[in-house]
């Protein structure tokens, strides 16, 4: 064994463990440190996942298996791919790996005071959230997921997901090798939402970073996320905050647990489907969390946030996630060239009045 | 839809009205002299100072105005795309037309004079701003040391002794050229700043809305707002008093009865030393007007006490209900500060912030005669010319020539020198002059056709509208654009119950609507109404501590009702255009102030 630990709870980040963490379990564990609302959980490090890879004999066989492989053959990709994951989800955890790991969801169970905490299991690979790689939610997430044994058949899928078509011929096409692969996997605490979504710190439509947008809809974030709901949409104005504009969509879906406690997809009855699912204040503290996300990191952050029905109203938002917003912070705000000089833009603005700037003569 | 309003020359002469043009400069009718010329202009009427007729002497104001906002464009400063703004009289309406600078080569040539000259005035603005003080308060003292007396039976015997020469009625002669000379310097001293100052902000405002395209405009305008502004200080007075007669135990003896309130007063010490804070008050904050300033039936605090009075009987009720008057300076220049520092967080590069802070800074120094200057020349400098004149109608009255003071503003400003001389020459001579049988027909007559065109309606513009409208003036100072042009030309149709206007200041709220014409009407609101007026005038303010909300048909985000409702926190949309035409008193609304909407909720 290394001195690097194979577990890390976000409640107790460590900067220097953030390589073998992943983007997601990162910044989980940031958020969580700066006192932002986190549901509480842990990661599996990068470094479980090399160690175990390295001890079973997997990851020679795996960059042997995939490297040869024609990733213009289609047919040849599924099978090598179906192969590739068959072989990590066949193979069980190494004990110490699985004796750590019930060890932390229990835990977390106790600590939530709920025996079998109903936990979200997320891929947090160690580039795909990184602002140029926008590589974000190619692998897998697996919801509600509540036991020991059911977590560590997660943790494998997880890994698994490396291997899933689109990640290996991303790969290839980056000219990225199939050695020194690994994945961090999260294990937090889910909460069943009423209402979910995702806020960005700025206007994704013109890059106005002194608005925060935010799409919303009933139910777990997933289909606002995968776009398979027209979400509501709110703007919110960061300094002044006033919500400036509201759109209610026909929100026809939810993803809910059923009966069974299994997510599901399902339709949403007729009187919720076009009712706003935030109320005012409800809008305006998704965009204080966003805002204080974005505070956090300096800069524009694409935040996943939930509200929980198990919390206060007043206190209801969680933060699932933030990172870099990627398409506008790369840009430079640009503005017109004569403005920097007052006087040629005084110029400019008597040649070229517009209409929003009306003043009344007294 | 039509594509063009009706030609000046189309439009008929209500009946009753015949013989109006008489009634204004030859200059400044519609004539088929320059009828060419005039039918190639497109005129717009100005709903925000002047939505009412106009009579004869009040023109004077008006044509002063516009001069001077020419002149300053045009000759002072040389704006690079814009001469001036041109005014005609139609059925006693006014309406203007800008006149740009349209030879993109000429527009450049203006441009290094422009820098020259307005660059001046910019890099030199505090200098000048307390010069501008100096100069404009030594305008309103020379108008407030006017006087006009009736001419006496006999010269003074210091006439004689001291070998003056000179008498009373050539003194009177002299006193009337003085106030309108200075009504004149009045005008020319409100343009020599304001618009400068407006380009200055614009350049901010332009600036925001670059780096954040949804900027809402009234956090533009509360970065650069001051906090000591003197257009709110009547109304601060007015708490202040309020507040001393709660404090004194004098509040039970005030009504809206301003002479009744004083009576009572004066029957102890505590009474008498609240009347003395209310004579303190009067000068110069009670030379404060309910309306534009433009017109001279705007009623001022000074000659209508009961007024203030009023407004001060509904503070002290407030302060009765626990409720505080005291305007929160700390918290607003605490606001202010949070707002811009946000704002400048959210900019990524240093250049750019060095830029905003600059503009900023600007806008900042400029603002203060933006907000000011109103108070010293539309409401101070017009309560005293108004005053003067006033003064002098009611001595003409006394020796016949008028039923009432009032009637003296039925003369354009170059008929009064000839009443005077009537006057005077009669009392020299020694016989009666002719002004009571002359004006004793007169006065009637033009009252009759100042009725018929008080009721006659104008048509929002004039002529053949421009493609599109890129006159700077027209845009920033009217907001009259090609979309205003086009909602003008397409009638008031609003079938689905809505209108749109300004979003001026932020918030939503729902309530009865109050249709408001004039200031006489607002004694009429009640607790929770919607204010529904074609504009507002600071003097107002007292009524918005009951209201839910304010919808103007004009004004921009910068309009009085803006400003008022944001400092008393109300949502306000302004500049629906056909507010009070749609909208019915009683009629439940939503006013929406975040997005200029007003929804007709009946």
């Amino acid at each position: 064994m290394t001195a690097q630990p194979h577990i890390a709870w976000f409640d107790r980040h460590d900067p220097g463990l953030e390589p073998h963490l992943g983007g997601k379990n990162t910044s989980l564990g940031i958020l969580t440190m700066a006192g932002l609302p986190v549901p509480p959980g842990f990661a599996v490090t990068a470094t479980a996942y090399r160690q175990a890879m390295a001890e079973t004999g997997l990851a020679d066989t795996l960059t042997r298996l995939v490297g040869a492989v024609d990733v213009e053959d289609l047919e040849a990709l599924r099978t090598t791919s179906a192969e590739a994951r068959a072989t990590i989800t066949g193979t069980p955890l190494p004990a110490w790996l699985a004796e750590q790991l019930d060890e932390a969801y229990e835990t977390l169970s106790q600590r939530r005071g709920q025996p079998d905490l109903p936990v979200a299991v997320r891929s947090s690979c160690t580039s795909e959230d990184q602002p140029d790689a926008s590589f974000a939610g190619e692998y897998d997430t697996f919801l509600w997921v509540r036991s020991p044994s059911s977590v560590r058949e997660y943790l494998l899928r997880c890994w698994a997901s490396l291997y899933n078509e689109r990640a290996i011929s991303y790969r290839r096409q980056m000219h990225y090798g199939e050695t020194g692969l690994a994945m961090s996997v999260g294990v937090q605490q889910m909460v069943m939402p009423r209402t979910a979504g995702v806020a960005f710190t700025l206007n994704p439509l013109n890059g106005d970073r002194s608005q925060v947008a935010i799409d919303a809809s009933w139910g777990l974030g997933e289909p606002v996320v995968s776009g398979s709901v027209t979400p509501d949409n709110f703007l919110v104005d960061k300094v002044m905050g006033q919500i400036t504009s509201r759109v209610i969509s026909d929100k026809a879906i939810e993803h809910v647990l059923d009966d069974h406690n299994e997510v599901v997809e399902r339709e949403v009855e007729a009187a919720r489907r076009t009712a706003p699912c935030l109320t005012d204040d409800e809008v305006r503290a998704v965009a204080a969390l966003a805002r204080r996300a974005e505070r956090h990191y300096g800069r524009p952050q694409d935040v996943e946030w939930a509200i929980d029905p198990q919390l206060p109203d007043s206190d209801n938002v969680v933060l699932l996630q933030s990172r870099p917003e990627t398409v506008w912070s790369r840009r430079k705000r640009e503005v017109a060239e004569a403005s920097a000089d007052t006087f040629s833009s005084i110029v400019h603005n008597l040649l070229h009045p517009s209409g929003t700037q009306t003043v009344h003569l007294h | 839809m039509p594509d063009r309003f009706p030609s000046p020359f189309e439009v008929v002469t209500p009946t009753g009205a015949e013989g109006w043009e008489e009634l204004y400069g030859y200059s400044t009718v519609f004539s088929e002299d320059r009828r060419e010329l005039e039918e190639s202009m497109f005129w717009f009427m100005d709903g925000v100072h002047t939505p009412e007729a106009i009579e004869p002497w009040d023109a004077t104001v008006l044509d002063f105005a516009l001069t001077f906002l020419g002149q300053y464009t045009t000759r002072h400063y040389v704006i690079p795309p814009a001469l001036g703004v041109d005014i005609r009289y139609l059925n006693g309406h006014m309406y203007l037309s800008p006149v740009p600078v349209t030879d993109p080569a000429e527009i450049e040539a203006r441009v290094p004079e422009f820098a020259e000259r307005a660059g001046y005035y910019f890099a030199n603005w505090p200098t000048l701003y307390d010069a501008w003080m100096t100069k404009i308060k030594g305008v309103i003292a020379e108008l407030e040391s006017i006087d006009f007396q009736p001419l006496p039976h006999r010269e003074d015997m210091s006439v004689i002794t001291e070998g003056r020469g000179v008498g009373s009625g050539q003194l009177m002669m002299f006193e009337y050229d003085k106030l309108v000379q200075l009504t004149a310097r009045l005008w020319a001293h409100h343009f020599e700043f304001l618009n400068l100052g407006y380009a200055a902000y614009l350049d901010f405002f332009g600036f925001c809305k670059q780096l954040w395209p949804s900027i809402p405009d009234q956090a533009i305008a509360k970065m650069v707002a001051g906090i000591d502004v003197d257009l709110f200080r009547p109304d601060e007075e007015l708490k202040k008093l309020a507040q001393l007669a709660v404090d004194l135990g004098v509040d039970t003896r005030i009504t809206g009865d301003a002479a009744a309130t004083l009576a009572a007063m004066d029957a102890d010490e505590h009474g008498k030393q609240w009347a003395a804070a209310w004579d303190d008050a009067h000068h110069p904050w009670f030379n404060f007007s309910s309306g534009s300033g433009f017109y001279h039936s705007d009623k001022v605090w000074a000659e209508y006490p009961d007024i203030p009075m009023d407004f001060i009987k509904s503070y002290v009720a407030k302060l009765g209900r626990g409720e505080s008057l005291a305007r929160p300076v700390e918290a607003i220049a605490a606001e202010r500060d949070r707002i811009v520092a946000e704002y400048s967080e959210l900019i990524d590069d240093d250049e750019n912030r060095a830029t905003f802070e600059g503009k900023l800074g600007l806008a900042r120094v400029v603002f203060p005669y933006v907000e000011n200057h109103n108070f010293y020349v539309e409401h101070w400098g017009m309560s005293q010319v108004w005053g003067k004149m006033r003064q002098l109608g009611q001595l003409l009255t006394d020796a016949g020539f008028f039923g009432t003071a009032d009637d003296i503003f039925l003369l354009r400003r170059n008929e009064v020198p000839d009443a005077i001389f009537d006057y005077f020459h009669g009392w020299a001579v020694g016989v009666p002059p002719r002004g009571p049988a002359y004006w004793g027909r007169e006065i009637p007559r033009r009252q009759g056709i100042m009725q018929a065109l008080r009721s006659w309606s104008a048509p929002p513009a004039l002529g053949v509208p421009p493609e599109v409208i890129t006159e700077p003036f027209s845009v920033m100072l009217w907001g009259v654009t090609s979309d205003s042009v086009k909602a003008w030309l397409g009638g008031s149709d609003n079938p689905d119950g809505t209108l749109t206007g300004f979003a001026a200041s932020p918030g939503v709220a729902e309530g009865p609507a109050r249709v408001i014409l004039g200031a006489e009407g607002i004694s009429e609101l009640q607790e929770g109404e919607i204010l529904v007026a074609p504009l507002t005038a600071p003097s107002w303010a007292p009524v918005f501590g009951k209201i839910a909300a304010t919808v103007t048909d004009v004004g921009g985000i910068m309009s009085h009702a803006a400003i008022v409702c944001r400092e008393y926190g109300l949502p306000a949309v302004t500049g629906t255009a056909f507010g009070t035409k749609n909208i019915k008193t009683g009629q439940r609304l939503r006013v929406d102030g975040n997005t200029g909407q007003v929804t007709v909720l009946d």
